[in-house]
């Protein structure tokens, strides 16, 4: 029989370990996946893997597709030490993206240098409304706010799925239900030519570094951690968890609305009915593969990004199913849930 | 011929002869990682006696009972029933055996009924006979109950009392009680004495776990004494004194019973003047009117039994609820009923509260974290607005090398320290920090004696540097020795102060029970 | 009866049964004290491998089969994860929900666009044939009644039968229970698996009845809609039959909020369900004794039997 044996210390070693292992087993998964699919094994494995990221485009995008991962996991990954579960960055993502966007066509063809900056601050402001209304109702009322930052993602959606049908359609689109393409002044500056790396990606490395010194040198990141932890102890020392629960909740949303605007205002470019291949959702697996760490999360991000790009060029050359993606993305978690296992348990074999 | 089933027939057919034991256990031993719990642990039972096993926190008592329970497997060892090896895989082949076990932690569910809860421990179905079942035997051994009631609604002697019955109701041979009396008021303690002992008289064997000397003289034919997991003799407790068991139990160093004498006469530190708040919910106690002044110098205990308002006290100390009226609470002359918990710190109120991990400290955490946890709203742990993890460290290896707190050193975590220790580090952490109050609920509670002596001693000396403390607790042994001034908290109500010199236990007892003369 | 009343009324029934299947079987499971918030992804994979299976073999029943099984074996994997392996309830039900959208969507791909002729409504001799009554009553799917039977099925068992006092104890704290000989984690494995059968059927009605065809995540937040009801029944099994239908009306309206004169944009309509569910949340939990009262004390905390 296997059996799980608790250890006296949660083990460090295993702490770095457990993702790199779940990673591998995920690979070997992703063999079987593709072997089932009937797609040779190596030709998929190179076209999801490889070929992604083998010319200097390919390398861009990979940090076009982390930079919204890596800026609402390192957002998520705070709240959730906190265990504050903000499940509706997705939603969040889209306020700011509509947010940013309205500020955008408002000042439609104004070459004034305020107009980023102000569509940045319209973003952060959308996602921490829509992200303010679950942390109201948790600190109010109670309310799970899971199930009601969920809930505001699908009503999100819809949302942006009227106003790019309505109100902000383009008036000479053809009814398509799309905005007006911005301005120039509104949108992103590239940083690597030829390519559609953003400004975007910058603002994410300094997120991690942000969200690092939030963490481990200040009295709100050790107060965050402490209440997760220990709710109880949290109040001992003073630690008020309503105010914890707005800072974190707002963080994220402020986050993820940033993250939808240097989508819709770089690599897209205006407001489309679908602005997002789920990065609010994948972002919290990238918190959990980052081990909560922004550090982490910086890598986790772009692994994440990586299966993205392979969804794509694998749908591309060997016509799979985008799916693909998603399947790998829920496999890695569940891997990287189990190996955790390790950091406090020995399996023994008696 | 088949033995009979009724216990008490057994044991007087068995005549003057010595009996065939109960149970024997032979040889018991039992490791954890980094400590041997029970090193080859011989003991026997015999019917229509009550069997005391002392010893001190730690000495291994519940592991062995666990291990006769079926709880835990010994790594060696034989348990014979009757003469005959039994092999107790599981709580179920003990109770078929006809072992029943009233634990120090109840097993009981607060969402069920006492029907309910009767019935699981019983594999029966929760049906009218059971009722009849129950209200019968509360009868018969004066352990009144409704069965109806859910059992959030009963106070703990009437939660023993559910265990009590269900394994009443199995009609047990022997009859394991785990540290009955430590939450119990006297009064409590001696209608429970008088069941046991009409138990007994019918045959039973009981096997009863404690620490508490004067109980087991009163009640136990026979003792076998633990210390650090060894079994150090067998004794016959009526013929022994306390001290001489103390002795026994702890071994050559028994701490010297002083009590505080003199009574202060400095300033008022911490006053309640009026302090009342009502509970937030069905479940809690509310607290009516406390006035209670703790002056320079002095050590004041409050005694009581669980459940009578101190963790709502605790909680109105620390600040985690706030106060109605702002001078109900006084710390050095200042009103700071309405501030929060690192406001009073900052005015020199220090709170221990009872709960070590996940109120105390964070498990998860380590030591120098949990040295900042409280220590950083009264002394400098933050360089230019940053957290210093070379201050934080610091001062907890102050703290581990002040209080000879055992560990590998401030990265530990929490967690992985034991009880004792942890407690150490605790107060440690808060005495450091030269608190002018210190509000200490249960200071030793499940801490072994050595601890228990450097937790108080420490205490002692921080009054004797003028600070004032209040120690809560339900130990009233603890309170006799360690306070300058005793009462009782009872159902949210403080009684009057009595010095401690002027003072017996079964006065202070009578304040506990909520009586006033 | 007017006649567009008449199939309102049959349509709030057929709207309503997947969230009773799915919230009914979370009841179970949230009372034996785990949290399961992956019912969405179980959902999705019922829902395409009863559409999968009935579309292939031609067999109604065989699909119906095929969703509970796929419930019950995506259950299974939280249950490992989080029984055996102790990992984070709340983590693991969103890596299956994550999961079982990517799985469906995979699964589904070939799919896309094909028609099932749907579930045959159960004739009952001479009730079937009143009249009003007849079709108000009688006219539904052995889906429908079998959710009726289901729920009251699991209140007598919740509260009359010992498996159901068991349950309720190692919800109510798994730690006493142990200590009684009581198996919590291998109740906890059997509420989780019976949660996920649940939830598998539920999805198998949306594909087989609801919209008898299969559509890339339609359950579309119904999993997360159970999971609120469950919260709105304060773990009382009657209380989960009157919110189902009551969110089964709620998403008719919607559809049928042009029809019924409502000039309102049909996004705006279609946000109805999810703002209702928060209201409904509001309403329910700012009353945190009752919440306290009657919610499973350990939910949601792991347990390991050697701690």
């Amino acid at each position: 029989m296997i059996a799980l044996q608790r250890r006296a210390d949660p083990s460090r070693l295993m702490g770095y370990l457990a993702p790199l292992l779940a990673l591998g087993i995920t690979l070997l998964a992703g063999l079987v996946l593709f072997a089932v699919l009937g797609v040779p094994v190596a030709a998929a494995f190179y076209a999801f893997f490889i070929e992604p990221v083998s010319t200097l485009y390919g390398l861009a995008e990979l940090g076009v597709k982390a930079a919204p991962l890596i800026i609402i996991g390192v957002a998520l990954s705070i709240g959730f030490r906190a265990q504050v579960w903000n499940i509706g960055a997705e939603g969040q993502l889209i306020l700011g993206a509509i947010t940013g966007a309205a500020v955008a066509l408002v000042f439609y063809e104004n070459d004034g240098w305020y107009v980023l900056p102000l569509m940045i601050l319209a973003s952060v402001l959308g996602g921490m409304a829509w992200a303010g209304i679950p942390a109201l109702l948790k600190t109010r009322f109670n309310v799970n706010e899971i199930l009601t930052s969920l809930m505001l993602t699908y009503v999100a959606a819809l949302l942006l799925s009227w106003l790019v049908s309505g109100p902000m359609r383009d008036p000479d689109g053809f009814n398509f239900p799309e905005s007006r393409l911005f301005h120039d002044a509104a949108l992103l500056p590239r940083i690597l030519q030829g390519t559609r790396l953003h400004a975007g990606t910058l603002v994410a490395l300094g997120i991690v570094l942000a969200g690092w010194v939030l963490l481990s040198r200040t009295l709100l990141g050790f107060a965050l951690k402490v209440n997760g932890a220990a709710p109880r102890a949290g109040a001992y020392a003073a630690f008020s968890q309503t105010r914890l629960i707005w800072i974190a909740m707002l963080m994220g949303g402020g986050c993820a609305g940033l993250a939808g605007l240097f989508e819709v205002a770089g690599p897209i470019g205006q407001l489309l009915p679908s602005i997002s291949p789920g990065y609010g959702f994948t972002a919290i697996i990238v918190a959990f593969l980052g081990r909560l760490h922004p550090l982490g999360v910086l890598f986790a991000g772009l692994v994440m990004a990586l299966t993205y790009l392979g969804g794509e060029t694998a749908q591309i050359t060997l016509n799979l199913p985008l799916a693909v993606t998603g399947v790998f993305q829920g496999l890695l978690l569940f891997f990287l849930l189990a190996t955790d296992v390790l950091i406090n348990y020995r399996v023994v074999f008696k | 011929m088949p033995e009979s089933s009724n216990s008490a027939i057994a044991s007087t057919s068995s005549g003057p002869l010595e009996p065939v034991a109960l149970v024997e256990m032979q040889g018991i031993s039992k490791a954890y990682p980094g400590c041997l719990a029970n090193d080859a642990i011989d003991i026997s039972l015999q019917a229509g006696r009550v069997h005391a096993l002392l010893g001190e926190n730690g000495a291994g008592k519940s592991t062995l009972v666990k291990i006769l329970y079926g709880l835990l497997a010994s790594d060696s060892g034989s348990i014979r029933w009757q003469g005959k090896p039994v092999d107790i895989d599981s709580p179920a082949t003990a109770r078929e055996l006809g072992i029943a076990m009233v634990f120090q932690h109840f097993s009981l569910f607060d969402s069920l009924s006492v029907l309910e809860n009767i019935a699981l421990g019983m594999d029966v179905d929760a049906n009218d006979r059971l009722r009849q079942q129950i209200i019968d035997v509360s009868q018969r051994y004066g352990l009144p109950l409704d069965p109806e009631r859910s059992v959030y609604s009963l106070s703990v002697g009437e939660r023993q009392r559910i265990e009590i019955i269900r394994c009443l109701l199995q009609e047990p041979r022997l009859l394991i009680m785990d540290e009955p009396t430590s939450v119990l008021t006297p009064a409590e303690v001696s209608d429970l004495f008088d069941t046991l002992e009409r138990l007994a008289s019918e045959g039973l064997a009981i096997l009863y776990i404690s620490h508490k000397l004067e109980e087991i003289r009163r009640l136990c034919d026979e003792a076998t004494i633990l210390r650090a997991g060894r079994k150090v003799a067998e004794a016959d407790p009526r013929a022994e004194s306390a001290r001489s068991l103390a002795a026994l139990m702890m071994g050559s160093d028994v701490p010297p019973a002083s009590i505080r004498g003199s009574v202060a006469t400095g300033e008022v530190l911490l006053s309640l003047e009026g302090l009342s708040h009502v509970a937030s919910d069905s479940h809690g106690i509310s607290l009516h009117g406390l006035d209670l002044q703790v002056r320079a110098g002095e050590i004041v205990g409050i005694a009581g039994v669980a459940g009578n308002g101190q963790d709502e006290l605790m909680q109105v100390l620390i600040g985690e609820t706030r106060l109605q009226r702002a001078d109900s609470l006084m710390v050095c002359g200042r009103a700071v009923g309405r501030l929060d918990p690192g406001e009073r710190r900052r005015l020199g109120l220090c709170c221990v509260p009872e709960e070590r991990l996940g109120h105390a400290a964070v498990p998860t955490l380590s030591l120098s974290d949990n040295a900042f946890l409280t220590a950083h709203h009264r002394k400098p742990m933050c360089n230019a607005g940053l957290v210093s993890h070379k201050l934080s460290r610091e001062f907890a290896e102050q703290i581990i090398e002040r209080f000879k707190v055992r560990c590998h050193g401030p990265g530990s975590l929490a967690s992985s320290l034991s009880g004792g220790n942890l407690q150490k580090f605790i107060v440690g952490r808060e005495i450091l920090q030269s608190p002018k109050v210190l509000v200490v609920s249960q200071p030793t509670w499940g801490v072994d004696a050595g601890a228990a002596n450097a937790i108080h001693e420490a205490i002692q000396a921080l009054a004797n540097e003028g600070a004032a403390v209040l120690i809560v607790s339900q130990d009233l042994d603890e309170l006799m020795q360690a306070s300058n001034r005793i009462g009782g908290l009872c159902a949210g109500r403080l009684s009057a102060f009595f010095p401690t010199l002027e003072t017996t236990v079964q006065k202070v007892g009578l304040l506990m029970g909520g009586s006033h003369s | 009866m007017n006649e567009t009343v008449m199939l309102t009324i049959l349509t709030i029934v057929t709207a309503a049964t997947p969230l009773v299947y799915a919230a009914i079987g979370e009841l179970v499971v949230e009372r034996s004290g785990v949290l399961n918030l992956g019912v969405e992804g179980m959902m999705l994979g019922g829902a395409v491998c009863s559409f999968a299976t009935a579309h292939y073999t031609g067999s109604a029943a065989l699909g119906i089969a095929a969703g509970l099984l796929a419930g019950v074996l995506l259950a299974l994997i939280f249950a490992f994860l989080t029984l055996s392996l102790q990992a984070s309830q709340v983590a693991t039900g969103l890596a299956l929900t994550i999961f079982g959208i990517g799985l469906s969507a995979l699964i589904g791909q070939p799919l896309v666009g094909i028609a099932f002729s749907g579930l045959p409504s159960l004739h009952i001799p001479w009730l079937s044939d009143l009249p009003l009554i007849g079709r108000l009553l009688f006219s539904h799917d052995v889906l429908v009644y079998g959710s009726f039977l289901l729920v009251g099925l699991v209140a007598w068992c919740l509260n009359r039968t010992r498996a159901g006092l068991v349950l309720r104890s190692v919800g109510d704290s798994h730690h006493a229970a142990h200590a009684l000989g009581i198996h919590v984690v291998r109740v906890r494995y059997l509420a989780t698996l019976f949660g996920g059968a649940c939830a598998g059927l539920g999805g198998a009605y949306l594909s087989m009845v609801y919209t008898p065809m299969w559509v890339e995540n339609m359950s579309a937040g119904r999993g997360w809609i159970a999971l609120a009801l469950v919260v709105f029944a304060v773990w009382q099994p009657g209380r989960l039959l009157l919110g189902a239908y009551l969110f089964g009306g709620i998403s008719i309206l919607q559809l049928h909020g042009q029809a019924l004169g409502i000039n309102v944009p049909s996004q705006l309509m279609s946000m109805l369900p999810y703002v209702t569910t928060i209201l409904v949340l509001v309403l329910i939990s700012r009353d945190r004794g009752r919440i306290r009262r009657n919610a499973p004390a350990s939910i949601g905390q792991a347990f390991h039997p050697t701690t």
